[in-house]
C-alpha cells in the first residue's frame, strides 16, 4: 500500500507547483492587458513623467526584499534583502519625488511671476 | 486577528494595485497627472505597510536600515537632479530596480540552501529567469547611464568576434539553466549564471549608440518592471506580479513609440549595426558631398531682424539644446518676440533628446506653457505658413533625406518638415554630423542660414539684439 502511494506522490508535487505557478500566469497576463489598456494614449508631454512614474512602481521589489529580509536571523539573504531593500527604495522615494517635481513644472498657462 | 490579518493583508494589496491603475490612468492627462502620480505612491505606501504586516517578517532592524538609507538616497536624488540629466536618473532608477529584483532571487536562492528542502524545478527556473532578467536589466542600465553621462563614449561599442561571444554566453546561460534544474543546490554554477546575467546585460546596451537611447531607456523601464514581476513569481506574492506586469506593459508602450517616431524595428535597434556600418558609408557621404555643397551662414544682428519681424516662428529644440542648458534662454527669446507680436510655437519630435518626452520637461522648467508646444504631426501642416522655423541642436529629426533618400539610413524616419518653411536659420556648434552619423542635407538647402555658436550663447545673444529691434 504504501510502496504504491510514494511515487504518486512523488509524480504529483510538480504538478501542484505549476498550479501555482499557472495562478501567477494568469494574473501577470491580464495585469498586462490592463496595462496596455490604461497607458496606450498618453501625449509625447507626459512621457518622461509617465516613464519615471512606473519607474517608481517597479520599485515595488521593496516589497519582496522586505519578505526576504526580515525572516529573523542574520543570513546570507537578509543581508542581501537589506540591500535590495536600500536600491529598490531609492527606486521608490526618487521616482515618485522626481515624477512630482516634473509634474508641477507643467502649466497650461503662464504664471506671472 | 491571526485569521483576519491575512486576507486584511490581501485586500490591502488589491487597494494598492486598483491605486496604481487609476494612478497610471491619470499619469495620462496633463491635468491629472501629478494627483495620478500621488496616487500611485499611496498604493505603493500600502503595499509596503501589508508586506510589514506578513507573518513571516518578524525582525525589523534591517528593514528599518535599508528603508531609512533608501529614502536618504533617493530624496537628495530627486531634490538635485537637473532637469537635463533626466535620462541618466531614469536610467539609474531602472538599474536598483532591476538590481533590487535580482537580488531577490539569489536571496531566496541561499534561502534554499539553509533549509532542508530542496527548491523544486519550478522554483529553480524562476529564480533564474528573476536572476536573469533583474541583472540584464541592472548592468544594462549602468552602461545606459554611462552614456548618457558621458563617462563612456556615446557611439556604439563593438569588438572583434562580438556575436560569437554572446551566443556563447547565451548557450552557456542555457546549459548551466539546464544542469540548475536537475542539481538545484550546486552554487559555483549558480554563481556562474548570476555572472553570466550581468555580462549579458552590458553586452545589450554597448553596442547600442546614443542616438537609439530613448529606445533603450524604455525597454529597460519595461524590464524592470518585467523583473519585479518574476520576483513575485519567485515569492508567490500577487501584488508584485500585477505592479510589475503594469510596469512592463507601458515599458513596451513607449518603446513602441519611441522605435516608431525613429522608422526602426526594435530588434534593428538591439542587433543592427545601425550607428556602426551606416555610420561608415555616411561617413563616406560626406566627405564626397560637402566639397560642393556650400552653406550660408548668418550673423546675430541679422537673425534678431528675421525673427523679430516674422508673423510666426516656430522653434524645434534638440538635443543640443539640452546639452547646453539653453532651455531658460530659448524661453526669453519666444517672450521677446510675442512681444513684437510674433507667433511662437514648439515643435517637438517624439525622440527628440536622449528620452521620451525630454524636450517638454526641459521647456516645462523653463516655464513654457504645455499647449504651446505641438507634437510632430500636428506642427508639419504648418511649416508651409511659417515664417522662420528656429533650429536649436536639433540635426536628424529636421533631415529632409529621411523623406526622399532611400540611401540614408534615416529613410522613413518621420520628420520635422522645417524645410517646407519660408525660412530656416539652424543654431549649431559646428558642421559635425548628428547621432545617426549622416550629413544633413537641410544645412545645403538655399533657405537654410546656419548660426554657429554654442546654443545657449548664441540664444542670449540673440535675446539682446531682439530686444533693441
Amino acid at each position: 500500500m504504501t510502496n504504491d502511494q510514494l511515487p504518486i506522490t512523488n509524480y504529483q508535487l510538480p504538478i501542484v507547483m505549476a498550479e501555482g505557478l499557472i495562478a501567477g500566469l494568469v494574473v501577470f497576463t491580464l495585469a498586462s492587458f490592463v496595462g496596455f489598456e490604461v497607458i496606450n494614449k498618453v501625449p509625447p508631454t507626459l512621457h518622461t513623467p509617465l516613464m519615471s512614474g512606473s519607474n517608481a512602481i517597479s520599485g515595488i521589489a521593496v516589497l519582496g526584499a522586505i519578505l526576504i529580509s526580515g525572516q529573523g536571523s542574520v543570513t546570507v539573504t537578509s543581508i542581501l534583502g537589506t540591500i535590495a531593500i536600500a536600491l529598490a527604495t531609492i527606486n521608490v522615494v526618487a521616482g515618485f519625488l522626481v515624477t512630482d517635481r516634473m509634474l508641477q513644472m507643467f502649466k497650461k498657462k503662464e504664471v506671472k511671476a | 486577528m491571526s485569521d483576519f490579518l491575512p486576507s486584511g493583508i490581501q485586500l490591502g494589496y488589491l487597494v494598492a494595485a486598483s491605486l496604481f491603475i487609476v494612478g497610471l490612468k491619470q499619469l495620462g492627462s496633463p491635468a491629472t497627472a501629478r494627483q495620478g502620480n500621488v496616487l500611485a505612491a499611496i498604493g505603493m505606501f500600502i503595499a509596503i505597510v501589508g508586506t510589514l504586516l506578513e507573518k513571516q517578517v518578524v525582525s525589523y532592524e534591517l528593514i528599518t536600515v535599508g528603508i531609512i538609507i533608501g529614502s536618504i538616497v533617493g530624496t537628495i536624488m530627486a531634490k538635485t537632479v537637473a532637469m537635463t540629466d533626466m535620462p541618466q536618473m531614469v536610467g539609474l532608477l531602472n538599474g536598483f530596480g532591476g538590481a533590487a529584483s535580482a537580488l531577490v532571487a539569489v536571496g531566496e536562492f541561499w534561502r534554499y540552501l539553509s533549509i532542508p528542502e530542496s527548491p523544486t524545478p519550478d522554483a529553480t527556473i524562476t529564480i533564474l529567469l528573476g536572476v536573469l532578467i533583474g541583472g540584464i536589466t541592472f548592468t544594462g542600465s549602468l552602461v545606459a547611464f554611462a552614456k548618457l553621462q558621458e563617462l563612456l563614449p556615446g557611439a556604439p561599442i563593438s569588438f572583434p568576434l562580438q556575436q560569437p561571444f554572446n551566443a556563447l554566453l547565451a548557450i552557456a546561460l542555457l546549459a548551466g539553466s539546464g544542469y540548475m534544474v536537475f542539481h538545484p543546490e550546486d552554487v559555483p554554477v549558480f554563481l556562474g549564471l548570476v555572472a553570466i546575467s550581468n555580462i549579458l546585460g552590458i553586452m545589450f546596451v554597448l553596442p547600442i549608440g546614443g542616438g537609439d537611447m530613448p529606445v533603450v531607456v524604455s525597454l529597460l523601464n519595461s524590464y524592470s518592471g518585467i523583473a519585479a514581476s518574476v520576483a513575485g513569481f519567485i515569492l508567490m506574492n500577487n501584488m508584485l506580479i500585477i505592479a510589475g506586469a503594469l510596469v512592463g506593459a507601458s515599458g513596451i508602450i513607449l518603446t513602441q513609440i519611441m522605435c516608431k517616431a525613429m522608422n526602426r524595428s526594435i530588434s534593428s535597434v538591439l542587433f543592427g549595426a545601425f550607428g556602426g556600418g551606416g555610420g561608415g558609408a555616411a561617413a563616406a557621404g560626406v566627405a564626397g558631398g560637402a566639397i560642393d555643397k556650400t552653406v550660408r551662414s548668418i550673423n546675430l544682428e541679422e537673425s534678431a531682424m528675421m525673427l523679430g519681424y516674422a508673423r510666426s516662428v516656430v522653434i524645434i529644440p534638440g538635443y543640443g539644446m539640452a546639452v547646453a542648458q539653453a532651455q531658460h534662454a530659448v524661453r526669453e527669446l519666444a517672450d521677446g518676440l510675442e512681444k513684437m507680436g510674433v507667433d511662437v510655437k514648439y515643435a517637438i519630435h517624439p525622440v527628440a533628446g536622449r528620452m521620451p518626452g525630454h524636450m517638454n520637461v526641459l521647456l516645462a522648467e523653463a516655464n513654457v506653457p504645455y499647449p504651446q508646444l505641438y507634437d510632430m504631426d500636428d506642427i508639419n501642416p504648418q511649416f508651409e505658413e511659417t515664417d522662420v522655423a528656429l533650429v536649436i541642436g536639433a540635426n536628424d529629426v529636421v533631415n529632409p533625406a529621411a523623406r526622399h533618400d532611400t540611401a540614408s539610413p534615416i529613410y522613413g524616419m518621420p520628420i520635422l518638415e522645417v524645410d517646407k518653411a519660408k525660412h530656416t536659420i539652424v543654431i549649431k556648434r559646428g558642421m559635425s554630423a548628428g547621432f545617426s552619423g549622416v550629413d544633413n542635407e537641410l544645412f545645403y538647402k538655399d533657405k537654410t542660414m546656419m548660426l554657429f555658436g554654442s546654443a545657449k550663447d548664441v540664444v542670449a545673444k540673440l535675446v539682446a539684439e531682439v530686444k533693441q529691434l
